[in-house]
């Protein structure tokens, strides 16, 4: 689950890590007297969506006047932000933060993210703030420097300082580094983090110079939702597609891609496989469909409904391969979907493994005229026969 | 012979009076699995509720189990939150190799657990894993015994699906198995891929292994670079997830492409680079362990 920079601003001010002060704004009139209140001369709005690339893509604005607050407010805030994240459609703008300017001397990056090949947490730091790591680590792989955390001992003072001296930050800004880490790391564990992305960390102030969180990037395991409260009502569906979380309610796993061959399968690995399967016989999957284990017939048909849903889908592949699940329960959610949703266009079956014989039974009696396939490579070259004929 | 788990093992279910361990007990057992008894805290002393397992005992922590039973093998039916405990008592009490379906467990969890493995010779299999079965012998997990026949195949897959797919194709062509093991589709695995090569590589019955790995994480390619340098028995590769956008979780927590090299393609070069037999098309696993195990003189 991500969160809004705001949010994640005023989660990490709770742990003592400096940031702008500012807050979240719904209207134009609203970002205008948080810049009022917050006081100064200069303030920054920026455009809360969970999709990177804001800056470039003209939803973040420095203004000079609480008048030119309002005027960027006013046309952010309802327009559709396109940035290289969020696909041509751009995501809706619906709120903002306002914060205090700050005089940037020179910008960092930090992250915390979760090392799978040695499966503990690993802060990564860079003395390029403000660029994508990712960048930073093709065109000047120097330039990062890693710490890995033992998770029983904890992030450790000096580690804090050998990373704060790899990337130069020195005296007085050098202890206020390590309170930073070791306060976001805290954070991280405490809330079942998966990344902490600060991009970027700031030497900021005039004549007194001290460090300041500019950005930052959360994302939190679903998994552990069950035990962070305040995380999960962080949570915004309004950026999430609408689809992906119904599908959710119903315990289904939808991914919307832009094909026409409807897919339906049991469990992430077989499903990813009939994609690659599909694409191999040159067809363009509609969707990315996991029934998981133990589907109903109820479950059955309403991925069925989700993935008709999509006015692009010309025929729906159906691959099962019964562990847990039982042919037969999927035969008769098939038929269930058949009878209440009308469905129009054609059905590629392919059972396999617990009580298939019944469930092939329960098909070819049901009158029904399901296309039945052999195995993978037969159930995807149907399909993708079905939408070149 | 086989790998982790054989017709000795001794099989107690953590969670055991649930209704999946139910379930899959009583599979396990009708397959010839010794299930020795189980786990229920606060059940301690009693037997099963369940007619056909009634002569097995339920106690209340692991370690009386073990005493008890000399069981050395778990299957752990805990829900996600309480997952890793019941995982870490299994390893205090000694337990050899713990299987974890469990799909959900926290990865915070699982990183405390891997911690908490350092220095102990306890294999944790999973989570989000179907299991582990060596045919005739042992299952400990919830794939559907009758799929997987005798043979010379190890097969080790972070899918359970896609496993049940390879195993099929692979049964299709006279093609049966010696272990299978799924390592799970979680970010974070007990077990890792090149674990199970080792142990496919030192099993004198296993001839030739097929590993199935999906897109996301560096696994894959780790192991294969280990096969390189220290398998004498041919491996074929597939990855699965060509057709994945980047950034989206295709349904496993672990199936996500952050970078260039998490992607099916990339990996797949790799392998090939490697010197692996690498199936393109997911239809063509069983083929492709048929071309390499012709080429070897390998028969089945």
């Amino acid at each position: 689950m991500n969160i809004h920079e705001y949010q994640a601003k005023e989660l990490l001010k709770t742990y003592g890590v400096p940031v702008p002060d500012g807050a979240v704004a719904y209207s134009d009139a609203q970002a205008a007297s948080v810049a009022e209140e917050i006081g100064g001369s200069r303030w920054v709005v920026k455009a809360q969506i969970h999709a990177g690339g804001r800056g470039k893509a003209g939803g973040v604005k420095v203004a000079h006047s609480i008048e030119e607050v309002r005027q960027y407010a006013d046309a952010m805030l309802g327009s559709h932000l396109v940035t290289h994240q969020t696909g041509p459609g751009g995501s809706l703008v619906q709120r903002l933060w306002v914060e205090q300017a700050s005089h940037i001397k020179k910008e960092y990056y930090l992250g915390f993210v979760i090392d799978r090949g040695n499966q503990r947490i690993t802060l990564i730091a860079s003395s390029e703030g403000g660029m994508e790591i990712e960048e930073v680590a093709k065109e000047t792989p120097e330039k990062i420097v890693k710490e890995v955390v033992d998770p029983a001992i904890g992030l450790l003072d000096f580690q804090c300082r050998k990373v704060a001296t790899a990337i130069g930050l020195k005296g007085k800004l050098m202890p206020q580094a390590v309170r930073l880490m070791k306060a976001i790391y805290r954070c991280m564990r405490d809330k079942d983090a998966l990344q902490a992305e600060i991009n970027p960390l700031a030497i900021v102030g005039e004549s007194d110079e001290s460090l300041m969180v500019l950005d930052a990037k959360f994302n939190f395991d679903d998994n552990a939702l069950y035990r962070q409260r305040t995380i999960t009502e962080m949570r915004d569906l309004a950026e999430e597609d609408p689809k992906e979380v119904e599908a959710s309610g119903h315990g289904l796993n939808y991914i919307a891609l832009d094909g026409n061959i409807g897919c339906i399968v049991n469990g992430a690995g077989l499903a990813m496989a009939s994609l690659d399967a599909i694409t191999l016989h040159g067809g363009r999957p509609a969707n990315f469909l996991d029934v998981g284990g133990g589907a109903s017939p109820e479950k059955v048909t309403n991925a069925c409904r989700i993935v008709l849903e999509d006015p692009n889908v010309r025929c729906i592949l159906v691959n099962i391969f019964a562990g847990i699940n039982r042919c037969d329960w999927i035969a008769k959610g098939l038929i269930q979907a058949c009878d209440s949703l009308q469905i129009k266009v054609p059905l590629i079956v392919r059972l396999a493994g617990t009580n298939v014989d019944e469930g092939r039974k329960i098909l070819a009696e049901s009158g029904l005229s399901f296309i039945t396939a052999e195995n993978l490579d037969d159930a995807a070259a149907k399909a993708v026969a079905i939408v070149k004929g | 012979m086989s790998v982790f788990v054989n017709k000795h093992s001794k099989v107690i279910f953590q969670g055991f009076t649930g209704e999946h361990a139910t379930f899959h007990a009583k599979d396990a057992m009708r397959m010839g699995t010794r299930v020795v008894g189980g786990v229920t805290p606060g059940k301690g002393g009693t037997r099963h509720p369940d007619p056909e397992l009634a002569h097995l005992p339920v106690f209340d922590t692991v370690a009386e189990a073990v005493a008890a039973t000399g069981a050395d093998v778990s299957a752990v039916f805990v829900p996600p939150p309480f997952n890793a405990d019941a995982l870490m008592e299994a390893i205090d009490a000694g337990i050899r190799v713990a299987v974890t379906i469990a799909d959900g467990i926290p990865v915070h969890d699982m990183i405390r657990l891997q911690r908490y493995r350092v220095g102990k010779d306890s294999i944790v299999i999973g989570p989000n894993t179907p299991g582990i079965i060596t045919p005739g012998e042992c299952k400990v997990g919830i794939m559907p015994s009758h799929i997987y026949k005798k043979g010379n195949v190890g097969i080790v897959s972070r899918s359970g699906t896609l496993n049940y797919e390879a195993t099929e194709q692979m049964a299709a062509l006279g093609l049966g198995i010696t272990t299978s093991v799924g390592i799970g589709g979680d970010p974070i695995n007990g077990t890792d891929f090149v674990t199970v090569l080792r142990a496919f590589e030192a099993d004198p019955e296993t001839e030739i292994v097929v590993m199935i790995g999906e897109i996301g994480g560096p696994q894959e390619v780790a192991a294969a670079r280990w096969a390189k340098e220290n398998m004498t028995k041919p491996v074929i590769g597939f990855v699965a997830g060509l057709a994945a956008p980047t950034g989206r979780r295709m349904g496993h927590a672990g199936a996500i492409i952050s970078s260039e090299a998490d992607t099916a393609g990339a990996k797949m070069d790799a392998m090939e680079a490697l010197g692996l037999y690498v199936a393109r098309n997911p239809a063509q696993i069983g083929q492709t362990v048929l071309r390499a195990a012709q080429e070897h003189g390998i028969r089945f």
